[in-house]
């Protein structure tokens, strides 16, 4: 079982799960920002910051079954994206890659030629940097969330905008309910952006959203900076959300969560 | 850092990727005829027919007539009298003075051209020199040179003015009608200015107008809420009408700042203020006062900031706005203006001082006139170091005679608030202690509709106490005060008819360790909301006066303005850009219930539209609440209907989203179905389902650590 993980240090990594060795290390020319593995994890996606003279990029790499026989060569790299690319992200079939960052445009690409296949409307699309990017268990649709105080819900084949989630605060990170029609954003303002200090800590809340009908069903409190991350146990059960307060927390649903009706 | 540039061969690649074709032909393009290619700017109506006054290019100009006609040897000395009366008024350009001489007799024709650098420093050399006296027999008459061509192109026939037809106007009350009984407001945010309708009942808004640029900095309802008024560079203008805002009238004055309505919306009020050419003087400010309706400037005010200075609230330092305040109520009959020693009041019948002469009042420093009657209040501090004590007078115009008079002393800072039918004037008393190192405050109230006008002196429990907030109870009986040193202040309620006897005031309650700055009460008295704005960051405390009980505490973080709809059902409080997040506004009912809330970044003022005063008699509106159950049971089969409507409508949006969203998730299920094998084949035969893509198993495992032997031994 292998865990792929990119790092500011110009590294990517593979992991074995089991005993925590380290299995191989690519070598980028900038900071390493996404990673992601294909269906059947032969292949993975990297993106890389804008560093100096280089600018981003997008590079798929071949991963060995055998340990010992990775190399480091890239399959593709596809660069044309302005500032960082936040997330890239393999499409159903391996057959397309989906990019979204600080330019606030979506795209697909095609994984084998590196063309652009598709930009996402800019009427409707993000305003501002997207900043964070789930796919639904079956990766037919994905969420992507923005510092324009929004998250929107995409279909991944014809990236035709399916729904849009609109909140106070910039969103930072999202992630979707395997079990239930619930969207989940995290985000907050930047400190360096905050004139006072909402005097109630613990106000920064990871909001809950009807998936379908778009509206908010509650919120949960706790953190005292904003949200940077959240994930959803696969069996949907509990989540766990981490802020730049620099706590983690886990949280568990109590039984009428799973009766909540609008 | 990222590179900003794109090289030429990338966007060529990136085109090629996507498909298009960077080659254009640009002689193929063709633009949509007209100067603007057709797209109507937002403001030509605005700049339309500004251009009918061209500029002739000597607004700057005086003509001074009269002068001496005198021989080449005394050129230079008339000359320079003539400068040296000239350059104290304005800066005269250079080569700006010019006597023309006859060139038969060799002396000077008796007038000469002056000019200046602004047009603002002629119009004042005019208004200061014409009539002045050089001698006996020269008395200057000045003109602006631009006046003698206007005067030179008066017909000599008189032609009868042409009658247009009478076009009738359109109803600019009809917001009143509103079949829902909704009350408009209008909100800034951004460029856009738009004005909605409040309607609580569906807890909404619903466009009425919106603009985006409609006005250059804010904008201001009149008193009534009849017109909007917006101010541009070149003056201010009024919107109205019966469904829409139409511009009804505009009122040049550039580089206007500042406007103020008269209470009855006969008159506006319009101020700039401007940097004079010598840098050490005063700003020169020009006010105008137009006739609403007509545009007709009925009279303008020109001179130096310093005369415009108004004392009390506003302070020395600056001017507060607005300098002109009005009386006599609803009617516009009067206003008066703070000078050196006087209080200038005038009448608009003439525009002209009452008595042709101001109200001389040595030391004066502040004067309030009654809501409602033609009566000021003037403050006069106290001088020579006690010798003469500081005073409050009532004056009544016009007739300019004393009601009341009271001397008040030791006297460090004085206030004074009007209740809103007059009926009341509470003068706030700062005074010093008797070692005067610190004061304390009192209270001098003047009951005005009574006999005599009888004054009662209150204390606050605890004298010391610092007051932070005062307010009268509109169209009541009643006050709040809120005072206190602590962080947490209190807040007292006291009332002009105490139960027991009806002349004397007494208290009502305290209550204790507030969090709270700022009064707002309804406009029809009885319920306040006590804010706490600023360092309390937006508490709100929803009071019951007459039970005197709490209804509600809420809060809307960040808030600093807080306003009662005109008809005391909602109340209003937004979030401004002093704030860099949480820009907007909510809008609660009257105990506290938060009915909606509107976001909107960069957001620049709320304002509710003002009613007019009701109709109605006492009598009527008396009759009217008696009778409230026979009325309401007809809005109340209303209410129901909407809340069913409503909920029928959200339902029939519900059931499409889900629909829509059903179409997608079979969309998606057929998809994957249709790539399962190419799925399979990518995993390396695994037949494993995305779904349960892992299985979570708990194993035990056994590790063995440590394995010793001991030898027992066993005892028999």
């Amino acid at each position: 079982m292998r865990l792929i993980t990119g790092s500011a240090d110009q590294t990517v990594k593979l992991w074995n799960v089991q005993t925590g060795a380290q299995l191989y290390t690519f070598n980028f020319g900038s900071p390493a920002r996404s990673v992601d593995f294909s269906v059947g994890d032969k292949l993975a996606v990297i993106t890389t910051d804008p560093f100096m003279e280089l600018t981003s990029a997008i590079h798929v790499k071949r991963i060995a079954r055998d340990p010992t026989e990775q190399t480091e060569e890239s399959e593709l790299v596809i660069k044309g994206p302005q500032g960082r690319i936040n997330r890239a992200v393999w499409g159903p079939l391996n057959r397309t890659i989906v990019s979204a960052g600080e330019d606030a445009v979506i795209r697909i690409w095609d994984s084998e030629t590196g063309k652009l296949l598709r930009e996402a409307d800019k009427e409707s699309g993000h305003k501002k940097t997207i900043t964070s990017l789930t796919k639904s268990a079956d990766g037919s649709h994905f969420l992507t969330g923005s510092l324009d105080k929004s998250a929107k819900l995409w279909d991944t084949r014809s990236l035709t905008l399916i729904k849009t989630y609109v909140t106070e605060r910039p969103v930072n990170a999202v992630a979707m309910s395997p079990l239930l029609d619930h969207v989940v954003l995290g985000g907050g303002q930047d400190a360096s952006a905050v004139t006072t200090t909402d005097h109630r800590a613990g106000k920064f809340e990871a909001k809950f959203f009807d998936k379908i009908l778009q509206e908010e069903i509650g919120g949960v409190k706790g953190h005292f900076g904003p949200i940077n991350a959240l994930a959803f146990n696969p069996d949907g059960k509990s989540f766990s959300s981490g802020g730049e307060d620099g706590y983690v927390r886990l949280h568990h649903f109590d039984p009428d969560y799973f009766n909540i009706k609008i | 850092m990222a590179a900003e540039v794109m090289l030429m061969n990338e966007i060529e690649a990136t085109a090629a990727q996507v498909g298009i074709d960077m080659n254009i032909d640009f002689s193929s393009i063709q633009l949509p005829p007209g100067e603007n290619c057709g797209i109507i700017s937002d403001d030509d109506d605005v700049y339309h027919d500004d251009q009918l006054e061209f500029d002739s290019g000597f607004g700057n100009v005086i003509v001074v007539d009269n002068l001496p006609v005198v021989p080449r040897e005394k050129f230079e000395k008339l000359e320079g009298v003539i400068r040296k009366i000239y350059s104290q008024i304005g800066v005269i350009k250079e080569d700006g003075l010019w006597m023309p001489v006859d060139p038969e007799t060799k002396k000077t024709l008796g007038y000469c051209f002056i000019e200046y650098n602004t047009p603002q420093e002629a119009e004042l050399a005019k208004e200061k020199t014409h009539g002045y006296k050089l001698d006996r027999a020269h008395i200057f008459a000045v003109n602006m040179f631009d006046d003698f061509d206007k005067y030179m192109k008066v017909p000599d026939e008189w032609a009868p003015p042409e009658i247009k037809p009478y076009t009738p106007g359109e109803n600019l009350q009809k917001w009143l009608a509103d079949e829902k009984a909704r009350d408009q407001f209008v909100i800034r945010a951004g460029t856009d200015t738009e004005v909605l309708w409040n309607d609580a009942r569906q807890s909404k808004t619903e466009p009425v107008y919106k603009r985006t640029y409609w006005t250059e900095s804010f904008v201001q309802w009149s008193p009534m809420g009849t017109y909007l008024a917006t101010v541009h560079r070149q003056g201010a203008a009024v919107w109205g009408g019966a469904n829409t805002f139409n511009r009804l009238m505009r009122y040049a004055h550039p580089q206007v700042k500042l406007i103020d309505f008269s209470p009855g919306e006969k008159f506006l009020v319009t101020y700039s203020s401007h940097e004079p050419s010598n840098p050490r003087d005063a700003n020169r400010v020009v006010i105008n006062i137009f006739d609403v309706r007509t545009g007709k400037m009925m009279r303008d005010f020109k001179g130096s900031a310093d005369e415009f200075a108004v004392g009390g609230a506003g302070g020395v330092a600056g001017n507060s706005w607005p300098v002109f305040r009005w009386g006599g109520g609803k009617e516009d009959k009067y206003f008066a203006k703070l000078g050196k020693n006087m209080i200038s009041v005038y009448e608009t019948e003439t525009f002209s001082l009452i008595d042709k002469k101001s109200l001389k009042v040595e030391n004066v420093v502040d004067f309030s006139w009654s809501p409602t009657d033609p009566i000021i209040a003037l403050f006069v501090p106290e001088l020579g170091g006690g010798n003469q004590p500081a005073r409050v007078s009532l004056v009544q115009m016009p007739g300019k005679e004393e009601l009341r008079q009271k001397n008040l002393f030791s006297i460090s800072d004085c206030k004074m608030y009007w209740q809103s039918n007059g009926d009341y004037l509470a003068v706030k008393a700062d005074r010093y202690t008797k070692t005067k190192k610190s004061t304390y405050t009192g209270f001098e109230l003047f009951r005005i509709k009574e006999r005599d006008i009888p004054i009662e002196v209150l204390e606050l429990d605890n004298k010391n106490d610092k007051i932070i907030a005062f307010a009268w109870e509109p169209k009541g009986h009643r006050f709040a005060v809120i005072h206190g040193d602590n962080p947490r202040p209190d807040v007292s309620f006291y009332s002009m008819r105490s139960t027991h006897n009806l002349g004397r005031v007494a208290k009502l309650t305290t209550l204790k360790g507030k969090q709270a700055n700022a009064l707002f009460w309804s406009p029809g008295g009885r319920f306040i909301v006590l804010a706490g704005l600023k360092g309390f960051n937006g508490q709100l405390e929803f009071f019951n006066v007459d039970e005197l009980e709490t209804m509600a505490t809420a809060e809307h973080f960040m808030a600093t303005d807080v306003e009662w709809d005109p008809t005391g059902r909602y109340v209003a409080t937004s979030v401004t850009s002093v704030h860099e997040m949480e820009n907007g506004f909510n809008i609660w009912s009257f105990n506290g219930k938060l009915l909606y809330r509107i976001l909107k970044d960069h957001f620049f003022q709320f304002l509710w539209r003002p009613r007019p005063p009701s109709f109605l008699t006492p009598e009527k509106e008396e009759e009217i609440a008696r009778n409230l159950k026979k009325y309401s049971k007809k809005y109340e089969a209303e209410d129901q209907d909407v809340s069913m409507l409503l909920s029928e409508q959200d339902r029939e949006k519900r059931r499409m989203l889900k629909e829509e969203w059903e179409k997608w998730v079979s969309e998606w299920r057929r998809a994957q179905e249709e790539e399962k094998l190419e799925r399979q084949k990518l995993r390396d035969g695994e037949a494993s389902d995305e779904e349960e893509e892992y299985e979570a198993k708990e194993v035990e495992v056994e590790e063995v650590l440590d394995v010793s032997e001991e030898v027992l031994s066993f005892e028999e």
